[in-house]
């Protein structure tokens, strides 16, 4: 067998290709390999010698920037290895984000702009206020503002289209990055490391170096747990409403002791402290170490993913008053951007890295059995 | 904290001054600061490069029975002084070094109870899982946790803090004379530790003690080791040990940074190379033994060829038998073609390659272990993989050799406290690779150096608080 050694490149030729950039680094990472404990991002490089551009792509999605490496780097600069793998991958990694979006282009505008997602707010609860003029209700609670057709007839193609936008990036992605057939060990492998953000503990439960350089601290893993669960709660308080209303015949507004609110109570607090709390570690984070351009459109979709929640909230605690209309076409509009902005904005990140983890868990089984 | 107004520095009267920010220093600040002491550190280099040559380290060789911490089964002092004893071939100093040895057990959760995390062997070290402790995310982590700790202790850090002198009265050293910020500041302490390291990085100093060839040298480490302190109290007449003209050098990527390159620059493809000078003449048997026992004296070999520089040439079929080395090879589909590429003559260089498949012999070439494939009638022979250069494309490395540290040190006694023209100091103790030639007077052993620096740096911080007391 013979090692493709054209794919090497000099480790003191910097270049501003992400993805060549990526491959200098990591071919350094490789020869050096002390961070190996961190994450898994480094174990899947040593099973390596040479990089392809979609193993590239592979382990950029794979890293959750949880810093380690840098802040443990002794080639960062002023070395003139000039390492920081952090910001090297991020960049590969929204690179990739960028190509695999369907349709192309859009993904640039809304990862690299926090305006351009403020727009979407306001076209959205713009959208929403004129249907709610247009197409009121009779029914009780929301459904006075805004009739159930006129909701399902927004929302059911407003979840689907960017849900099939994104199943079409997904298939690049794993085109891209060789995965093959998957197991259902491969999903079960990358859900419990995606359930319990493995990849931000640090390597011992220590956590990661976001926001307080080369100390330590699992803040930032409890803010990513808050969003993550707070959404998931939120989701499935959406999905339980729709079951209740199609399967049980129980329209809405439902009470404090139902099942939409049992989960959407706790998990809009989660979202809107989750969200808050990320922005507040992102004010300590050094930015350098993140994607170059990015940060603006990141920002961005944090606010509008905290916004949906709040707003969710707030629509909660005004039900009954005149302020549940303007309230609802605020909370709607929120959401709706956000649905359509999925595979667009930093919201991707979520359906890559999963890919990501289940290529790696894959990767591992095939290479163990072999 | 971070010294934050140079002036601070001769302010008063410090318990402890320490002179180095490696990983001796700051064990001897740690164990200081613990019992009381109010503990100054002046490191050299700025904050960035902070940590001297520990930043690229990464394992403590350990003594243990049974597991302890990364380590499975068992290290003890008998098997660990052996591997000692032949490293140096003797040059040690036996009672020094056993009390390393057997220190060496309680350090490794001291070092895990002050920050350092451990990481179970990397792949491709195996070999190393019950001799070497790895440090999670390597020594620039070590150093990082160290600080850390010495500041959550109260220790004040000072960078580009370079010591200048140590003044010494009857035994006694009573100030500094430090270089901050391009002034000088008088440092007044009761104690002293020097952990600054050897003299690797000034190369006229190298080129001096060893020959003019050495300011061909690559310096594997920091750019800091200038050996400032150490040469201070040579001339003050302290007691040294170590040979004076060597250093630790093994053969590395001859494209390497002239400093810093640390451990990715290493290169593993020499046994199943020829190695040529640049007159393309081979000079040593590539075979001799496996590589992680042979890249020292490489070092030393390709220091003694013109120019320092020699090239490590494979053909395909051997490109995929090592670690990946961080630079890509020079490669080309004739010797030729690789000859001329490299600057070599082509035609010597096409008759040693042809003089030595000739003597190649037919055998079973197994990479994993000495095979026994030998040349013969070939001078000088290659004892192991003597597999012909035959298959394009054919590919080389260049190497040089890389110093990682000087064997010039100050002699201590088993308090780590030096000693002076007229016998030992009162208050001047000295840790790490300053003080490391007592016990390596030759040769090295892996992660050895980690586990003199943490064991004298604990010693000195702990006597340095004592004699404060």
């Amino acid at each position: 067998m013979s090692l493709d050694v054209t794919l090497q490149t000099d480790p003191g030729l910097i270049s501003s290709d992400p993805i060549e950039e990526a491959r200098r680094q990591i071919e350094i990472c490789n020869a050096c390999r002390y961070c190996e404990g961190f994450c898994s991002v480094f174990p899947a490089i040593t099973r390596e010698k040479v990089f392809a551009d979609g193993d590239i792509t592979q382990l950029a999605n794979l890293c959750h920037n949880c810093r380690g490496c840098y802040y443990a780097c002794q080639y960062t600069a002023p070395h003139e290895f000039d390492l920081n793998l952090p910001q090297a991958l991020a960049a590969a990694r929204t690179d990739s984000w960028e190509r695999f979006a369907w349709p192309g282009g859009l993904a640039r505008i809304f990862q690299a702009r926090g305006e351009a997602l403020a727009a979407a707010l306001v076209v959205g609860t713009a959208l929403m206020f004129a249907a709610i003029a247009a197409l009121p209700g009779d029914g009780a609670g929301f459904y006075a503002w805004i009739s159930h057709g006129a909701m399902v007839a927004i929302f059911l193609p407003a979840f689907l289209l960017p849900l099939f936008a994104i199943g079409i990036g997904l298939r690049r992605y794993w085109s891209e990055v060789g995965g093959v057939r998957v197991a259902w060990a491969d999903l079960r492998d990358a859900s419990l490391s995606a359930g319990r953000m493995k990849n931000l503990d640090g390597g011992q439960g220590q956590g990661c170096n976001f926001e307080k350089e080369e100390r330590f601290s699992d803040a930032r893993r409890h803010v990513h747990h808050a969003v993550m669960y707070g959404f998931l709660l939120c989701f499935a308080s959406t999905s339980s409403g729709t079951v209740m209303h199609y399967v049980f015949d129980m329209q809405a507004p439902y009470g404090f002791w139902s099942l939409p609110k049992l989960l959407g109570v706790p998990g809009g607090i989660l979202l809107t402290v989750g969200c808050a709390g990320m922005l507040m570690l992102r004010r300590r984070a050094d930015p350098a170490l993140g994607t170059p351009g990015r940060s603006s459109g990141e920002r961005g979709f944090i606010w509008l993913l905290g916004f949906a929640g709040f707003s969710g909230l707030v629509l909660y605690a005004v039900g009954g008053t005149w302020l549940t209309g303007p309230v609802l076409a605020l909370h709607l509009g929120g959401v709706l951007a956000f649905f359509l902005l999925t595979p667009y904005s930093k919201m991707a990140h979520g359906f890559y890295r999963f890919a990501a983890l289940v290529r790696d868990a894959q990767d591992q089984r095939v290479r163990a059995d072999v | 904290m971070t010294l934050k107004n140079p002036k601070q520095l001769s302010a008063g009267v410090w318990d402890v001054v320490i002179a180095g920010g490696g990983n001796a220093a700051l064990c001897a600040a740690i164990e200081a600061a613990e019992k009381g002491a109010k503990v100054l550190i002046l490191e050299g280099a700025p904050k960035v490069y902070r940590g001297g040559n520990s930043r690229h380290t990464r394992n403590f060789r350990c003594m243990h029975h049974g597991d302890l911490g990364p380590l499975i089964e068992t290290y003890d002092e008998e098997e660990f002084w052996q591997d000692l004893l032949r490293v140096t071939k003797g040059e040690t100093d036996e009672d020094l070094a056993r009390h390393a040895i057997r220190t060496s057990e309680e350090c490794l959760p001291w070092m895990q109870e002050h920050g350092v995390r451990f990481q179970p062997s990397l792949a491709g070290t195996l070999s190393l899982d019950r001799t070497n402790a790895f440090f999670l995310g390597g020594g620039k982590a070590l150093v990082n946790a160290y600080y850390i700790t010495a500041e959550d202790l109260g220790v004040t850090v000072a960078y580009e803090a370079q010591v200048r002198h140590v003044e010494i009265v009857d035994r006694r050293a009573t100030h500094m004379d430090v270089e901050l910020g391009g002034e000088m500041h008088r440092v007044q302490g009761r104690a002293f530790v020097l952990a600054s390291g050897g003299f690797q990085s000034d190369l006229d100093w190298l080129a001096r003690a060893w020959g003019p060839s050495a300011k061909n040298f690559l310096i594997r480490g920091t750019r800091y080791n200038m050996g400032v302190v150490l040469k201070d109290m040579v001339d003050q007449g302290a007691e040294t040990v170590g040979d004076p003209t060597q250093c630790h050098a093994v053969a590395i990527d001859g494209r390497a940074p002239k400093f810093d390159g640390g451990i990715v620059t290493r290169l593993d493809c020499v046994p199943f190379s020829i190695v040529v000078n640049k007159d393309g003449q081979r000079f040593y048997d590539e075979g001799e033994d496996v590589w992680p026992k042979r890249y020292a004296i490489w070092g030393r070999l390709v220091a003694a060829q013109p120019d320092q520089v020699s090239y490590s040439i494979i053909d395909k079929r051997s490109i995929d038998l090592f670690m990946p080395s961080v630079y890509p090879p020079i490669s080309a589909d004739t010797i030729e073609g690789l000859a001329q590429q490299l600057g070599l003559p082509g035609n010597a260089l096409a008759q040693t390659v042809d003089e030595f498949n000739a003597a190649c012999r037919p055998g079973d070439f197994h990479p994993q272990k000495l095979d026994g494939v030998t040349t013969e009638g070939l001078e000088p022979p290659k004892t192991n993989w003597a597999r012909s250069i035959s298959e394009p494309p054919f590919y080389a490395y260049s190497l040089r050799p890389g110093v990682t540290f000087t064997y010039l040190g100050l002699k201590v006694d088993k308090s780590a406290r030096a000693t002076g023209p007229e016998g030992l100091y009162d208050n001047i103790w000295s840790a790490g690779e300053m003080m490391a030639g007592s016990i390596l007077g030759q040769g090295y052993l892996a992660g050895f150096g980690m586990t003199i620096g943490t064991v004298f740096g604990r010693i000195a911080g702990q006597e340095a608080a004592k004699h404060v007391a």
